[in-house]
């Protein structure tokens, strides 16, 4: 049977997307980052997930206003890096699993929950920022398959915490009665705290984000019921993103191990976070 | 529900929650914004960009001003989501950093913005809450 090995939280800021494709993440404004992600890698390099279930957001790329989605699911064979106003990345193609993606979206069907189907999707900096922060910005190919689990925060009203959490446990039971051996690391991205908007940009709350974190790993029940005003107003209009960590958080077991965690102020505009957790 | 100008979110400051009602008022600037997504439409903006703005009959006077005065916290003011008003940041090659010294009040320098990030970024006391700063200076 399929199981879930891990799950990671990470930013997903477009800044690193930059450097990263133009080899400039170097200097002491990047050193704290490039060594604080290292540890990330070799995780990935010592587990080699089959698969990685990427919860992110799309920024207005492939989706527009036309048509607004709570929740959606890739069922793709691959896709391509979304060109999101600068032409699309030089990454490799990410090769999808179809198989894996209609077991869950049959699973949410089952559980009650309307997640839009996509079979055609191309992934912009949401997705594929912790793709090379994972795998490395110099990879040549993607050493697993991916399936995008999207989230949709653009729109107000957003999917509560509550129900991004309870998604990520249709998610774990989904992964637990995939009859294929294969193993699986959920990745939820986006936050911690940053603000890009308006007068307010530039906000960082580094002792919310904390006490958050801790939350999140060690009482995830009370955690998911953080109103997103109060998300909005502590940590930024874009760190209201950190629902998507309760989607990956929703899919561990109640009781989890911390293998590494780390932040570091400022990658642009943001509170650059990650954490690592496994199942006790 | 309550009525959208008595959410709690609208004490913020600084900031504009993108609710259905800001969506429907910037439905026509953020649609614009959206066809920067593809090469051909960069170039063109980047050509003439008046004579590209005239395709969208349904872009107003007003937007088209603050389209070309780069007035972002006014197309923000008129509905535009920070997202989309980033295809045309992305079109013309500005960085986020640059983009949030100009929204800025009053406007910074792009440096005084990275250097505020380099110091912590924006605390959160005095940004948390309109009726608290209020309450503060009356004090």
């Amino acid at each position: 049977m399929a199981k879930i090995i891990g799950g990671i939280g990470t930013s997903h800021i477009p800044t690193i997307m930059h450097v990263f494709d133009t080899h400039t993440n170097t200097g002491p404004y990047w050193e704290p980052f490039n060594e604080g992600i290292k540890p990330l890698r070799k995780w990935m390099k010592e587990k080699k997930p089959d698969v990685c279930i990427i919860v992110y957001n799309d920024h207005g790329s492939n989706f527009s206003l036309k048509n607004v989605i709570p929740f959606g699911i890739g069922l793709a064979n691959e896709y391509l890096p979304a060109d999101e106003g600068y032409g699309r990345r030089p990454v490799p193609t990410f090769q999808g699993h179809p198989e894996l993606s209609c077991h869950l979206a049959e699973h949410f069907n089952e559980k009650e929950f309307d997640v839009a189907m996509s079979f055609e999707l191309d992934v912009d900096h949401g997705f594929s920022v912790p793709a090379s922060i994972l795998f490395g910005e110099d990879c040549q190919e993607w050493p697993c398959k991916f399936i995008p689990l999207y989230v949709g925060v653009v729109q107000y009203p957003q999917p509560k915490g509550n129900r991004c959490y309870n998604l990520g446990r249709a998610i774990r039971e989904a992964v637990d009665s995939f009859p294929e051996d294969i193993t699986v690391a959920i990745v939820g991205t986006g936050g911690l705290s940053h603000q890009l908007q308006g007068p307010r940009a530039g906000l960082i709350n580094q002792e919310y984000d904390k006490k958050w974190l801790d939350g999140l790993i060690n009482d995830p029940e009370t955690t998911k019921d953080i109103s997103l005003t109060e998300l909005i107003r502590e940590t930024g209009s874009e760190g209201a993103e950190a629902i998507m960590w309760l989607t990956m958080r929703g899919a561990l077991n109640k009781n989890v191990k911390t293998i590494y965690r780390f932040n570091h102020t400022p990658v642009s505009n943001t509170n650059y976070t990650t954490v690592i957790l496994e199942n006790e | 529900m309550t009525r959208y100008e008595d959410r709690d979110y609208k004490d913020i400051p600084g900031t504009i929650v993108f609710d259905l009602q800001t969506c429907i008022k910037g439905y026509e600037l953020n649609k614009f914004c959206d066809t920067l997504n593809q090469e051909d439409a960069r170039q063109a903006f980047l050509k003439d960009e008046e004579e590209y703005m005239s395709r969208f009959p349904k872009l107003t006077e007003e937007m088209k001003d603050g389209i070309r005065r780069r007035d972002l916290n006014g197309l923000l003011d008129m509905g535009g989501n920070i997202y989309y008003l980033w295809k045309i940041a992305a079109t013309l090659g500005l960085v986020m950093q640059q983009a949030g010294a100009m929204m800025n009040e009053p406007p910074i320098t792009h440096a005084e913005f990275q250097q505020m990030m380099i110091n912590g970024g924006r605390p959160i006391e005095g940004n948390r809450s309109i009726k608290e700063n209020k309450e503060r200076s009356n004090g």
